[in-house]
């Protein structure tokens, strides 16, 4: 056990081998810092994070350091002294703040890291209120081309690094660099190689000040009025832990969220854009029927009652005519909930797995600079599975089957006529690669007497359908999935279905008769109780990093922590 | 008595360059000894003996510094011979490297036969082509005469030697930056621990040294370490610490002096010896007013100083960061104090590798200051500033990787406590500087 004292406080740190920084957040202690990332190698260069630094002897005496030292780069060990805040450490932090206020435009009115900026936050917690600068700041000019999806406003950058040391040793594709020396030092890319890799925009989160920015994101919102919440990236089975920032509904952007558990500390750009389509106007915004004088729109009650009454009859005619197709897109409470709607109509009702989209193969980073991949050097992976919980909805189906049918079986039944009322669960993300059900099979719909789809958009497959649901996008619905590894992780609603929509979850629940709102909560219980193979969601909470399997769940809903840069 | 020299007893000669000149002269006969008779640990007793402290700047025990190698590593050991002489007023190395090659390649030869690296790189900076093309001539003699390569003079060790020219950046001398770039990166010195001689170039161990300690290196070994000891200063007893200054030194003299050049005199010789015996006086009949004693970053001295000795505690009695390459600038009386430091914040502005907060903004602010000051719009409260920044910035008070910032610093902080009147008499005057720098290379 080795013990070392923040600030006069011990704090046990067992057998961890951690640095100044490491260890005073153990002890509740931020000591600041700017170029000092976990993810990246240690350049201690900003020089925000100088503490004192001694060692505790035996005999209760303290011998310190004569000089400050960084702390991101000095290790610990049982005795050793950290003090934060001593006259010589404040010194050196604020003198470190003047020095990086110097040429630092101080344009935060416009800045769109304003709010969640290092640099302000430390500046007025450790900085002074004036600087002693009379002289010109240097403005070198912006880079707005420095990537597709990146902006570099040249003048704010204090020169961490961080930018350039995850291209270096996440990506590998080392597209950032710095130029020049000294003072006149600038972050930019080699001409005609701009920051163009599948990871790219991390390099904002990673920004500790406004310089490098998202496109995607810039000027479109203030960051004090985003509400966030916790989530999973829905782009692939890695399921990558996610922060969804919104306002008034509307998704503005998501950003990675620490989690060892799933992917670490970065996203993929493809998994950062992928929200689009949930601030869509094109969506579908209330359930609609098709009667004989065309399609009229309907209440969400009046949908679910049609749905039934022709589930029912056909169920009478020829049970094995009905037909769940679940997706992977779904939670594993909207599959739960579907699966035994379906299940309860008799043990001859089918239920498949709608189709998992591939895309390629896995796409594994760091790179080598020409953009080959180095095997067994895995940082950080791009699935190429591109659905967020086939794992659940498969476990699902295991439970209420015994096995996974796949789709094929389904699209044969519907060759041959045989499927009489079905419904096919979607949710499916656009791709823009084409609708996720095969085009060859839509003109065999036609022969389907009663069909009803979840659909987020309009589609061949709505057009052929009896009852169209309005499906709930990720950002609408709390439920849990289950990435390639088999960790649960929870996910939460930023915002509500638009229109008169309903979370699909919810319309599965009103299906099943069960009354009552649908709570993710609840149900993971449930199933947690019933299906062994979901063991890990018996406690109702998977805490914010998720469960996997064989570990024991929380019996709590997770604390909030408030987030250290 | 007047001193013979020993280091630059072969410069001037015709032939000084060419392997048949220096063997004449008794050249490699000492590596032949050494091979022959001597164990490297051997050699690296002699050299601790000796007392030889590194003639790069910072005065370190050079037999000491090998010591710090990790016993019994299979290797590879490599050696960098650091040529990047970028201080400016600096010349020592650059006359030895071009006149006298092969004593330095024999000193490369015994230290690496000492600490059994097998490789040595030949750091040089881009300015020094005569330099480089007289030590890869030497090298190609070296190897065609045997004493490079496999099995050299039948000993079964093996050694060789790369010349590796520079690019030109100041931090390249810093022994760090020096390995980074010549692994091909950005000369950013690296946080240290580990130093060098454990975790050096491509990762393994490495030792840095200066061509100047090397030539030393061979005439300990050809002469003794007792005659060593029997030139310059032995260690202050009051303190502990000192190691002495023992043995000859390179001094270049510079600046406002009849008669600029490198001479080689015992270490401890005083800056008015230097300028009156050896630089031909100051110029045009005029009196000095200060110099820098060691290179721009050991700071300034005035001409009341003018009687320290330049060993490796002198300087430092009077308020000077050390010896330094024992280069001394000279400046006159009329010379303007304001010019020198900007010239001098110019540089360091210009040659801080930016990758430290308190020393890539600090040397940029301190120029931005000294830039007002000479347009005549320099503020009493500027003083203040430049010699708290300068105070507060490297390694010493621990706020940067490297020594650059100190080095920065230095000059700051003694121009305005030994020469403030001069500042303040130009903030009252609110009188611009006439003299205008030169143009430096756009960046």
């Amino acid at each position: 056990m080795a013990t070392v004292y923040v600030n006069d406080t011990p704090v046990d740190i067992g057998d961890e081998k951690l640095n100044c920084v490491q260890a005073a957040e153990k002890a509740g202690i931020l000591i600041p810092h700017y170029c000092y990332h976990p993810a990246l190698s240690v350049v201690a260069s900003c020089r925000m994070c100088l503490v004192e630094v001694g060692d505790k002897k035996p005999d209760g005496t303290v011998a310190m350091q004569p000089k400050v030292v960084p702390g991101c780069q000095t290790p610990v060990k049982d005795g050793t002294v950290i003090i934060t805040r001593s006259p010589k450490a404040k010194d050196a932090q604020e003198r470190t703040l003047e020095s990086l206020l110097l040429n630092h435009p101080l344009d935060c009115p416009v800045c769109d890291k304003a709010g969640e900026c290092s640099l302000q936050d430390y500046s007025f917690g450790y900085g002074k209120a004036e600087s002693r600068m009379n002289d010109e700041k240097k403005t070198p000019p912006n880079k707005p081309d420095i990537g597709a999806n990146i902006n570099l406003f040249t003048d704010r950058c204090i020169m961490c690094s961080r930018c350039v040391r995850f291209t270096r040793e996440i990506a590998g594709t080392a597209e950032l660099h710095i130029t020049h020396r000294g003072d006149h030092a600038e972050i930019d890319v080699f001409p005609g190689d701009p920051l163009d890799n599948k990871l790219s925009t991390n390099v904002v989160d990673l920004c500790p000040v406004g310089a490098l920015a998202s496109k995607d994101f810039l000027y479109t919102q203030r960051v004090w009025n985003l509400k966030t919440v916790d989530s999973v990236c829905p782009g692939c089975s890695t399921g990558c832990s996610i922060h969804v920032d919104g306002n008034k509904g509307v998704v503005y952007r998501l950003r990675p969220r620490v989690n060892p558990k799933a992917q670490g500390h970065f996203m993929c750009d493809e998994g950062r854009l992928g929200y689009h389509y949930a601030n869509s106007a094109e969506r579908l915004r209330e359930p609609i029927v098709r009667g004989p004088h065309g399609w009229s729109p309907v209440g969400h009650r009046e949908a679910v009652q049609r749905t039934q009454t022709g589930f029912n009859e056909y169920s009478l005619r020829s049970i094995t005519g009905v037909w769940g197709v679940l997706s992977p897109f779904m939670t594993v409470e909207e599959a739960y909930l579907l699966a035994s709607w379906i299940r309860d109509f008799g043990k001859e009702a089918r239920l498949v797995m709608g189709p998992v989209p591939v895309d390629g193969q896995d796409d594994h980073y760091p790179k080598d600079r020409r953009g080959n991949e180095i095997p067994g050097a895995s940082k950080f992976t791009i699935r190429s599975e591109k659905c967020p919980n086939r794992k659940g909805v498969e476990a699902i189906l295991e439970h209420f089957s015994g096995s996974v049918v796949s789709f094929d079986a389904f699209l044969a039944a519907l060759q041959k006529g045989q499927v009489k009322a079905a419904i096919l669960a979607g949710g499916y993300v656009p791709t823009g690669k084409g609708h996720w059900f095969p085009a060859e099979a839509v003109p065999h719909l036609d022969q389907v007497p009663f069909l009803v789809v979840h659909e987020i958009f309009k589609s061949p497959l709505s057009e052929k359908a009896h009852v169209v649901f309005p499906a709930a996008s990720w950002a609408e619905k709390e439920g849990t999935y289950i990435n390639h590894n088999g960790l649960a992780q929870a996910i939460h609603w930023i915002s509500t279905p638009p229109g008169e929509s309903r979370t699909d979850g919810q319309a599965y629940l009103d299906l099943l008769g069960r009354t009552g709102l649908m709570r993710a909560q609840q149900l993971r219980k449930e199933i947690g109780e019933k299906i062994p193979s979901l063991i890990q969601l018996s406690t109702g909470h998977l805490g914010s990093s998720g469960v996997l399997p064989g570990e024991v769940p929380p019996a709590q809903a997770p604390k909030q922590k408030i987030p250290v840069h | 008595m007047a001193y013979e020299p020993v280091l630059l007893a072969r410069v001037g000669k015709a032939d000084s360059t060419s392997i048949e000149g220096y063997r004449r002269d008794g050249g490699y006969e000492t590596l032949a000894r050494a091979l022959k008779d001597m164990t490297g640990e051997q050699v690296t007793e002699v050299v601790k003996g000796a007392g030889l402290r590194g003639r790069g700047g910072a005065g370190f025990p050079t037999g000491l510094k090998w010591t710090f190698l990790p016993k019994g590593h299979p290797g590879p050991i490599y050696l960098c011979v650091n040529v990047d002489e970028s201080e400016p007023c600096t010349f020592n190395n650059r006359v030895l490297v071009e006149k006298d090659p092969h004593q330095v390649l024999e000193g490369i030869i015994l230290a690496c036969y000492a600490f059994k690296a097998t490789t040595a790189y030949f750091y040089i900076r881009y300015e020094y082509g005569t330099g480089m093309r007289a030590m890869q001539n030497a090298i190609d003699e070296a190897y065609a005469a045997g004493f490079l390569g496999k099995n050299i003079l039948g000993s079964g060790y093996h050694l060789d030697v790369f010349v590796h020219r520079g690019a030109g950046a100041y931090i390249c001398g810093e022994e760090t930056g020096l390995i980074e770039s010549l692994e091909g990166k950005r000369a950013w010195p690296r946080i240290k621990p580990p130093f060098p001689a454990i975790e050096g170039a491509f990762r393994k161990p490495t030792i840095v040294n200066n061509p100047e300690t090397l030539a030393n290196v061979v005439q300990i070994l050809k002469r003794g370490a007792d005659w060593f000891k029997s030139i310059g200063v032995p260690p202050d007893p009051k303190n502990p610490r000192d190691a002495g200054s023992y043995g000859p030194k390179l001094y270049c003299i510079s600046g406002h002096v009849n008669n600029p050049g490198v001479v080689e005199l015992p270490l401890g010789v005083t800056v008015r010896q230097l300028i009156n015996e050896h630089g031909g006086g100051v110029w045009k009949g005029k009196k000095a007013k200060g110099c820098i004693p060691g290179g721009n970053s050991m700071g300034l001295m005035t001409e009341a100083e003018f009687d320290t000795p330049l060993d490796f505690n002198g300087p430092g009695r009077v308020g000077c960061l050390g010896l330094g390459t024992g280069a001394v600038t000279v400046f006159d009386e009329d010379t303007s104090i304001v010019d020198v430091l900007y010239n001098l914040c110019r540089f360091f502005q210009h040659e801080s590798c930016g990758q430290c907060t308190p020393c890539r903004e600090g040397t940029g602010w301190m120029f931005k200051i000294m830039k007002r000051f000479q347009a005549g719009q320099g503020r009493r409260e500027d003083l203040a500033v430049l010699e708290e920044v300068a105070d507060k910035i490297g390694i010493m008070p621990g706020t940067t990787i490297c020594g650059l910032a100190d080095g920065a610093g230095w000059p700051v902080k003694t121009a305005i406590r030994k020469f403030r009147q001069e500042f303040e008499k130009y903030i009252q005057d609110g009188t611009a500087s006439k003299s205008k720098p030169l143009p430096m290379a756009a960046h």
